[in-house]
């Protein structure tokens, strides 16, 4: 498991009830495709994050499977609705096994 | 009379090892490691199960002409109202150009304001992007873009 790969989500702390927001999520991956070879002519085994998921107070709003055909460092964005104040919670999961989670709150004002 | 028998079997000559070299791109072009129209058709056929595809519905945002195949924006938006009865279900992102045509599958649930969403994609060359919607009343939508990936910032 790398140890520098760290998930980062832009949103707003605070909303109205109801408002529909935009979710800004970048995560340092290298998402090693599987197609290159490397300098002995080797093809360097992939490694990508396969899976992003999103969930507001532990009910799934959307989620992705990624292919190799996703760029290095993964940026995504997409929208929200905020019923009610709660936690916004990001998941991404690697080929190896790990999952890297993100947990954003947001308040309702 | 010999002047001309040469003259002809020059041109066949010339003839046949263009005829050649046409068949080499060929080859070269339906190479196992590209993906091929086919495949994202079968892929398609495969998702809808044979359903009929509809145009229109989806907003597709690519540049026409990438710089750099490795980091392509794309952006999309499916018209939805995006209730219980009424949402979109999933949208795919394929490409008839890359190794693998598969690029992307979205799920989307009502809790989904939108189903939109930003990514950014590598493409191996020039090729169309392919999206296909499933809403949940079973319809699909389908609308694709043609990308210009010029290698080396070069325009070739």
């Amino acid at each position: 498991m790398a140890s520098n790969i760290k998930p980062r989500v832009r949103m707003p702390a605070t909303a109205k009830a109801g408002e529909v927001i935009e979710v800004k999520t970048l995560i340092s991956h290298e998402m090693e495709s599987g197609q290159r070879k490397d300098a002995a002519g080797k093809i360097i085994p992939r490694h990508i994050i396969n899976k992003f998921t999103a969930t507001f107070n532990g009910k799934e709003i959307m989620s992705v499977d990624w292919h190799p055909a996703i760029s290095a460092n993964p940026y995504q964005s997409f929208l929200v609705r905020v019923p009610e104040s709660g936690v916004f919670e990001f998941s991404w999961f690697d080929d190896d096994g790990a999952v890297y989670k993100s947990e954003h709150k947001v308040t309702v004002s | 009379m010999d002047e001309t028998r040469v003259a002809r079997s020059r041109r066949d000559f010339l003839m046949l090892s263009a005829g050649g070299l046409v068949a080499a791109v060929f080859a070269s072009a339906a190479s196992p490691v590209q993906a091929a129209v086919a495949d994202v058709d079968a892929l398609v056929t495969k998702m809808t199960a044979g359903k009929k595809v509809a145009d229109g519905r989806i907003a597709l945002e690519l540049p026409s002409i990438a710089e750099n195949g490795l980091v392509v924006p794309l952006n999309f938006t499916v018209e939805s109202p995006m209730t219980a009865d009424d949402y979109v279900k999933a949208v795919h992102i394929l490409a008839d150009g890359n190794p693998n045509p598969q690029i992307a599958d979205f799920t989307f649930t009502p809790m989904s304001p939108k189903a939109s969403a930003q990514i950014r994609i590598r493409l191996a060359k020039t090729q169309n992007v392919v999206v296909v919607a499933e809403m949940s009343n079973g319809e699909f939508y389908s609308t694709k873009k043609e990308v210009k990936v010029t290698i080396g910032g070069c325009g070739g």
